[in-house]
């Protein structure tokens, strides 16, 4: 009996322990950004002084120099992008692998990107559209619609949109957009210049009017996710028992899917396919904070701009004068951190 | 309790018989829908042939030297390949789904194949290498990967969400650099590359088709022979070890005949995507309850590379690559029987 007891009290003192750990935990992650975003605006193939970017950040106004131009219209709408896109792709991630209950859902495989790829070859051969700003709408619709799709079929029976029927219907979706794509594609020589661009997932080229075209559903979406965390936490325990805890399982799994259309959506249209963020952080997000989903949500959500940030910082800097696309930096360094950390860090299951 | 026994057993046979009754009438069907298909191949293209012609060909029945050389020395290649590497492709890919226990877990989505790709396009690329070279490439990359991701994935032996892990950043890192590669390239060498990573049935020479039937014909029966093993471990670790399975070696003989299989296919054919991904899940709906067979799944993959390969060549209005088309073949059909399978309740 007093074993049992000091039992229970060793395991609720670890875990608040762990709590008034996580908590400072994200405050200082907020900081890192703060100063990986803070690199992001002086580093880049123009070196621009320090004291030149305080001035340009400190008037907020553009007084004609270079220096300025470069700092307000390329470098700040470009970092503000990156951190907004980041946390979005993040948390997207997050929140489908703990609907999916699957470690390879991201949005990618639920039909995001080949669905907006698909549309934006549409607006390029059908409608004749040119230019990243028109895609970006088009890029939209197209995920949305994929992903609806995925879901309406999953959705189909009894039990609703359960993990395997969700991940097998993301899976034929993306196949079969792909294909259809790819198809279009590689007979319309035209078409493959435009898509070959918009396929990279890069920040760069990305400015003012997308920022502000996409922000606003970015940041509702974040807000939206961050009140997932204990359905998800509860879904995370088998449908059953989440039933038995009295979670309306079906309303849950579909305003969970709206709000990643959203995100996801609304990320790639503005900077095209980006992978290995929203499959990758969730997981890191995990080894940091055990299963919670409450911890996992924001701390993928500062996470992941870090990393992006980072990555898209180092492609700046060691591609110079050219840039490496963020894609080529998150996989070639990012990979193998990723592999460290599975390898040696203690793995909770999805 | 000897009262009920009986009709409680006689339930369970006759479930059992129907269900291998059902088996084995799928298993068959789809063996001649890949026969027929087989020669279908051979026989429409410019120069149309009898499927007597064809068959009497193929088995040296008829001596006609024009029809032999447009058979034998033309069509038969092709349609050799697509066959074996829709074979090849659907058994690795239901092994990998059924061993990590996932459905997204096809050797495209662990590693494997981009191992493969990065180590032809770098052959392609930087040595300026051509043909058989890049085969031999490709399956050096695709066993490299996999042994990696054995190697990096073994602590106390190998879990399977650790291995999805691990395969996830290999994937993603040999992608990367996939990346990189091609955007040093020269635009003709980056065009050929795009070219073998679509995949396509067309490229194979004689040399590789000869490797990779002869170890289907070894690898195939001793799959299905260690399909007990595998099933056991479905049930997970535990479980399966409780059952008297010694999980780590079954895992380790499944995975290494999943590797080479999905490795001699990619040397052959190319990174064809999307066969090995839903080949199995199709096959598992066919089957109802009697779920996980390789054999069926390996001819729902030499069915859809042999119905893509003749979309891709005679009904597009240029001739593609096999690997643009697989996707749109099965994609549809995988979507459609989950529709129904969900409808009535099966889904899963």
């Amino acid at each position: 009996m007093s074993a049992t007891s000091r039992y229970a009290t060793r395991t609720s003192a670890r875990g608040s322990r762990r709590a008034s750990a996580l908590g400072p935990g994200l405050v200082a992650l907020c900081v890192v950004l703060a100063v990986v975003a803070f690199l992001s605006v002086t580093m880049g193939s123009r070196s621009i002084g320090l004291s030149e970017v305080l001035h340009a950040l400190g008037s907020l106004n553009n007084d004609g120099s270079t220096n300025s131009t470069v700092t307000l219209e390329l470098r700040v709408p470009r970092t503000l992008l990156g951190i907004v896109v980041g946390a979005a792709l993040g948390v997207a991630g997050a929140i489908l692998q703990g609907v999916t209950r699957n470690p390879l859902a991201d949005a990618g495989i639920m039909g995001i990107n080949a669905g907006a790829a698909a549309f934006v070859v549409f607006a390029i051969t059908v409608l004749g559209f040119r230019g990243v700003g028109v895609y970006v709408w088009f890029a939209f619709a197209g995920a949305i619609g994929a992903l609806l799709l995925v879901y309406s079929i999953a959705s189909l029976g009894r039990e609703g949109a359960t993990p395997i029927k969700l991940a097998l219907a993301g899976a034929a979706v993306t196949a079969g957009l792909t294909s259809v794509t790819t198809g279009i594609v590689m007979t319309n020589v035209d078409a493959l210049n435009e898509l070959r661009f918009w396929q990279v997932g890069s920040l760069a080229g990305r400015y003012a009017p997308i920022l502000t075209g996409v922000a606003p559903f970015l940041l509702v979406g974040l807000v939206a996710s961050l009140g997932f965390g204990r359905a998800l936490n509860g879904l995370a325990l088998g449908e059953d028992v989440a039933r038995g805890l009295g979670q309306h399982v079906t309303r849950t799994r579909a305003a969970a899917f709206a709000v990643v259309a959203i995100l996801a959506g609304a990320a790639t249209a503005a900077c095209g396919p980006i992978v290995f963020i929203g499959l990758v952080v969730p997981h890191l997000a995990r080894f940091i904070c055990g299963p919670d989903y409450r911890w996992i949500i924001p701390y993928s959500m500062l996470l992941a701009p870090i990393i992006l940030l980072l990555a898209d910082v180092l492609g700046r800097v060691a591609g110079a004068p050219d840039e490496l696309q963020v894609g080529v930096v998150l996989g070639v360094l990012g990979a193998p951190a990723f592999v460290a950390v599975v390898r040696y860090a203690k793995l909770s299951e999805v | 309790m000897t009262v009920l026994a009986p009709p409680a057993a006689r339930t369970l046979t006759v479930t059992r018989r129907r269900r291998s009754v059902r088996a084995a009438v799928v298993t068959v069907a789809l063996a001649v829908a890949v026969a027929a298909l087989f020669v279908v191949t051979m026989m429409v293209g410019s120069f149309r042939l009898s499927a007597w012609e064809v068959i009497a060909s193929v088995l040296h029945l008829e001596d006609n030297p024009s029809v032999d050389f447009v058979v034998r020395g033309l069509r038969l290649p092709t349609a050799a390949s697509g066959l074996t590497v829709g074979l090849a492709l659907g058994a690795s890919g239901t092994i990998f789904q059924q061993l990590l226990r996932n459905p997204l877990a096809s050797p495209d989505f662990v590693g494997i194949s981009s191992g493969a790709g990065l180590a032809a396009v770098g052959g392609i690329v930087l040595l300026n290498l051509g043909g058989l070279a890049i085969s031999g490439l490709a399956l050096g990359g695709a066993i490299l990967a996999a042994t990696l991701m054995y190697v990096l994935a073994w602590r106390d032996g190998v879990t399977g969400y650790r291995f999805i892990l691990i395969g996830i950043g290999v994937a993603v890192f040999f992608d990367g650099l996939i990346g990189y590669v091609l955007t040093r390239a020269q635009l003709s060498q980056a065009r050929q590359a795009m070219h073998w990573l679509a995949g396509s049935v067309g490229q194979a020479s004689d040399t590789e088709l000869k490797v990779l039937t002869a170890a289907l014909i070894v690898l195939l029966p001793l799959a299905v022979l260690l399909q007990r093993p595998l099933r056991a471990l479905e049930l997970g670790d535990d479980t399966a070890r409780a059952l008297g399975t010694r999980t780590e070696l079954s895992r380790a003989g499944l995975l290494a005949t999943g590797v080479v299989l999905v490795a001699l296919a990619v040397s052959v054919a190319g990174p064809i995507v999307f066969v090995a991904l839903i080949a199995g899940p199709i096959a598992n709906r066919l089957l109802g309850p009697a779920t996980g067979g390789i054999l069926p799944a390996a001819l729902v993959g030499a069915v859809l590379l042999l119905t893509a390969d003749l979309v891709a060549v005679h009904l597009m209005p240029t001739p593609l690559p096999t690997g643009v088309v697989t996707g749109a073949v099965g994609a549809p059909y995988l979507l459609w029987l989950l529709a129904t399978t969900n409808r009535q309740g099966a889904g899963g």
